[in-house]
């Protein structure tokens, strides 16, 4: 009796208790990680539960909205992301680097992390009215809308949420059931246009995919990263060194490590056991959206729901990939882990999603 | 949804579905690599990375032990460590080096010299990490930086001990000093040792005694963060110190002998004929060691390379001079040992020497001769052609081999660095230095020190040491101790007995020795005038005047017509008091003149200083 009450009360916030629960276990062991990477510092654990707050809010808004609303709202969202984009391109505020902010007088806003969302949710509203699979023509169409965001993302320049994007977008191209013959021509074409991407790329681009093939040739420069990331790691061995005694990040040899580096932290404390834990809470969030996503009732939420725990999990992977030296370092943090609040908004607006459609669906069947 | 024409629902859930389990194989096996790469990491590599992690977090740092002290023997100190301070610059806390180094240059001196070495060693060390700009900053450097500091961030001045060398140039050639090691050094040294050690003894007692003086390392670990900032030490093993020596020197008389020789290019050794211990060594000009310490100025270092006198060079162990008469003793020695003469035999010393059947004339230094002379006053009155004719009549094989008893062609051995053999000639040196043959003419010259024959003014203090002390030979040493680190006494060194040189009948020695007092004392000596007459103490010497200039057959030496440099050298060697010796010494005055007026007088203050002042 007790339990039903407990699933109706869910039921009626339209919240999903096994992806609160995955959830909440995360920003747990987060809350955990971060004391000890931010040098025991609580005003940045404060922030962070701000942030926190602030990201369940917008998870809970979006949980109440059922996805019929959201697909009606795809084109105009999209619309009004691309022009911010360019907006961005044009006046926004430059920070480390890279033009990524818009300033709106009272809060600053960055439209890139929006797209992440946005595109998917475009691609999905594309082809649910369409038969699938997808004819080649359509998928041509798909592509370029993927692209055009993603080009002006690069072009701010962000590699990390780009590829966020461009994935997401993939993503739901791939799900809607594109033929594996498109599949592999399209894949031998970005083979063969690789290049063009190399002479495109900033110099301290290429100098992280150089760094990634050998990170000990410039050990104090574009390499050190890497380096005192996988000495981090390896050093935690089996076990960890145990919370608040990594060496590499109480020291500071890590760098950027309550944001981007946090998992070398969470390794080097956690030990390989900690990070199978890590990694399982993960899994099962990945695996219950795609629960999610089969068991939608329409192709908009199915597609949408899909790439959304897709995308979450090339943010694990490409976060925990580049921080142990699989891929190159580009800048995406580990979700819902790291320091940050922009990611933190989008990532559990896009749970609201998931959230939404898995308790909607009675109601529209 | 399902209202347009050929929409299929139930496809496209089977083809979505299909599509999902294509993710998920993709998930897991992702996942899987990943999982694989983070166990080669910390499981299989894990011993790697600890030791990788440690050597992060854990500095070796070496403590480099102080130097030992150098004393002379009453305990003045002759070599000190003293806080230096030198400008550092931490490369990361600076904003513009080009322009904080321009604005460093209007407080303190900037040679180019230093810029460079400053800019070579920035490239090798971590930008953290401090680099020296200027190693030995002034007081008043110091000071003046101290009220800018706040204009130079990153940029700090460092004590550290520096070697010092309170007597300057009074002892700079025998104490030496020490410098930065070297390239060759690095090649020769225990690194392990040395780590955290610059410098180096270079020449001089500060070389020879590298090992005692350096002392043996000690490290601390500690742990740093990544700034290098020290956080805490972990494990310390502290440095031995280096020990501290006590020489046989005696700064009063190396004083006294720098002044006597009163801005004479030359040399004094004097030494005690009991033990070996040199109590004074000189070699004039000097030059001041403390510039060596923190890197000699190009400019500086030119000018006393190339300096007329030579101030760098070390004339009382380098220097190579033809001995002249002052070896007239040894030789006469060598004649009654090989029975060639004796003492009493007489002979007609005429104003030149003529070899049978031959034109060639070996001219003595006084025109007219000495008439009839003896041994006794062949020696006293240093009679050219009397050793001529002994010299020819020993023979150069009696003769080198005898001379090469008391340790002439030979390095004594000396405690220190840089000392010369010399050259005792004979028929097999000639025939590998020269590849001739010996010619009679050239044992006829030997006789007098002259020719090929060169020797230092070490060897001859030896040479006297040995008369004084009638043949008993000790090697003469600087090192009269070492304190005990522990106990903080002295332990002496003893004396190195060297075969003796010894002759079939004890009065040999008086017949030649006697002489020498004569020398000194006799109203006809040679020294009589300049040294004797006034001695308050009985000196037996000899005096010698070696020539730079070879004269024509049938020239006169005229001192006044010869220009400075090629003036002959005037030598004396001496020990005193006759009956008692306590001192033996050699002097060296380059382009003196005579031994008799120039060189003996300056031994005799030497000799007063010592036995009369300071009671030695």
């Amino acid at each position: 009796m007790r339990r039903y009450e407990h699933s109706l009360l869910l039921r009626i916030l339209h919240l999903d208790l096994p992806l609160l629960m995955g959830l909440l276990l995360l920003m747990g062991l987060g809350f955990i990680i971060l004391f000890s990477a931010s040098g025991e510092d609580t005003d940045t654990l404060l922030r962070q539960a701000m942030r926190i707050g602030i990201a369940f809010g917008i998870m809970f808004l979006l949980a109440q909205i059922p996805s019929h609303h959201l697909r009606l709202w795809s084109p105009w969202l999209y619309g009004l992301g691309v022009i911010l984009l360019v907006l961005v391109l044009l006046v926004g505020d430059v920070g480390k680097g890279a033009q990524r902010w818009l300033d709106l007088g009272f809060f600053r806003f960055q439209p890139s992390e929006l797209m992440k969302l946005v595109v998917p949710m475009l691609i999905a509203w594309y082809f649910a009215d369409r038969p699938l699979p997808p004819r080649f023509r359509e998928v041509l169409v798909a592509g370029i809308l993927v692209a055009v965001p993603a080009v002006l993302i690069v072009g701010q320049p962000d590699l990390g949420t780009a590829i966020l994007v461009t994935s997401s977008g993939l993503l739901v191209i791939f799900l809607a059931g594109v033929r594996w013959r498109i599949l592999i021509a399209l894949g031998a074409l970005l083979l063969a246009i690789a290049p063009f991407f190399w002479h495109f790329m900033r110099d301290y681009q290429r100098q992280r995919v150089l760094t990634l093939l050998n990170p000990e040739s410039d050990p104090l420069g574009a390499g050190y990263h890497i380096i005192q990331s996988k000495i981090a790691i390896g050093s935690g061995g089996l076990y960890g060194k145990g919370w608040l005694n990594g060496t590499q990040s109480q020291l500071a040899f890590l760098p950027e490590r309550s944001t981007d580096f946090i998992f070398a932290v969470y390794a080097e404390e956690f030990g390989l056991l900690g990070i199978l834990l890590l990694l399982s809470i993960y899994l099962f969030l990945i695996l219950r959206g795609l629960y999610i996503a089969v068991r939608a009732q329409d192709t908009y939420a199915r597609l949408l729901a899909g790439s959304i725990s897709m995308t979450f999990f090339v943010y694990v992977f490409v976060n925990a990939g580049m921080v142990s030296g699989l891929l190159p370092v580009v800048g995406i943090p580990l979700p819902l882990v790291s320091y940050g609040g922009t990611s933190m908004v989008t990532i559990l607006a896009a749970f609201g999603i998931l959230m939404s459609i898995h308790s909607h669906r009675r109601l529209m069947a | 949804m399902a209202q347009h024409t050929i929409k299929d629902a139930f496809t496209e859930r089977r083809l979505f579905f299909s599509r999902v389990v294509v993710l998920v194989v993709f998930i897991v096996l992702l996942f899987g690599i990943l999982i694989v790469r983070l166990s080669h990491l910390q499981v299989v590599n894990y011993s790697h990375f600890t030791t990788l992690s440690q050597n992060n977090r854990v500095r070796l740092e070496a403590l480099p032990p102080p130097r030992g002290l150098i004393y002379d023997r009453n305990g003045v100190i002759l070599a000190e460590n003293r806080p230096a301070y030198q400008l550092e610059i931490t490369l990361e806390q600076v904003e513009d080096l080009q322009e904080t180094l321009e604005r460093l240059g209007r407080i303190v001196t900037l040679e180019n010299s230093e810029i460079e070495r400053f800019r070579r060693l920035l490239r090798r060390k971590r930008p953290f990490q401090a680099v020296p700009l200027k190693l030995n900053l002034s007081d008043e450097e110091v000071a003046n930086f101290a009220v800018d500091r706040h204009r130079f961030p990153g940029v700090d001045i460092q004590a550290r001990l520096a070697r010092h060398y309170p007597m300057g140039e009074e002892m700079a050639h025998v104490v030496g000093y020490v410098g930065r090691i070297d390239e060759r050094e690095l090649a020769r040294i225990d690194t392990r040792n040395y780590s955290g050690t610059s410098h180096i003894g270079k020449i001089g007692v500060e070389r020879y005694y590298e090992d005692v003086l350096h002392g043996q390392v000690g490290y601390q670990r500690v742990e740093v963060n990544a700034q290098g900032r020290m956080l805490r030490i972990l494990e310390r093993q502290p440095p031995v110190a280096g020990r501290d020596i006590v020489l046989s020197l005696d700064v009063r008389l190396q004083a006294a002998a720098r002044q006597a020789l009163n801005g004479y290019t030359g040399a004094i050794v004097a030494m005690d004929p009991r033990t070996g211990e040199v109590l004074a060594m000189v070699s004039m000009p000097s030059f001041d060691p403390n510039l060596f310490v923190h890197g000699i100025p190009a400019s500086i270092y030119n000018q006393l390379r190339d300096h007329r006198r030579q101030p760098l060079f070390n004339r009382a162990l380098t220097g190579q001079y033809p001995p002249g008469s002052t070896l007239k003793p040894v030789v006469g020695l060598a004649g009654l040992e090989h029975n060639i003469i004796t003492a009493s035999r007489t002979m007609f010393a005429a104003g030149y020497y003529q070899l049978p059947g031959h034109d060639r004339r070996y001219r003595d230094w006084r025109r007219h001769g000495h008439g009839w002379v003896n041994l006794d006053k062949a020696i006293a009155q240093s009679s050219d052609v009397y050793f001529y004719d002994l010299g020819y009549r020993l023979g150069i094989d009696r003769m080198s081999e005898f001379l090469g008893l008391f340790g002439l062609g030979r390095v004594t051995g000396i405690d220190s660095t840089g000392e010369r053999a010399g050259i005792l000639p004979s028929r097999e040196w000639k025939q590998g230095a020269l590849g001739t043959v010996w010619y009679p003419g050239e044992t006829i010259i030997a006789a007098i020190g002259q020719g090929y024959m060169l020797t230092t003014p070490l060897q001859l203090a030896s040479v006297a040491s040995t008369l004084a002390m009638r043949g008993i030979r000790i090697r003469p040493h600087l090192l009269r101790g070492i304190i005990n680190s522990d106990s903080e006494e002295l332990e002496l060194v003893s004396p190195e007995y060297l075969s003796p040189v010894r002759v079939s009948h004890p009065q040999y020695w008086d017949q030649v020795l006697d002489p020498m007092v004569h020398v000194v004392h006799q109203p006809n000596g040679t020294a009589y005038n300049s040294t004797g007459r006034t001695a308050a103490y009985i000196i037996a010497g000899k005096t010698g005047t070696s020539q730079v200039f070879g004269l024509g057959q049938d020239e006169e030496y005229d001192e006044s017509r010869i220009a400075k440099h090629l003036r002959d050298h005037a030598l004396f060697i001496a020990y005193a008091p006759a009956e008692d010796p306590r001192i033996a010494i050699a002097v060296i005055v380059e382009n003196g003149g005579s031994g008799s007026r120039t060189a003996a007088p300056i031994a005799r203050m030497v000799m007063d200083h010592f036995l009369l002042e300071m009671g030695g």
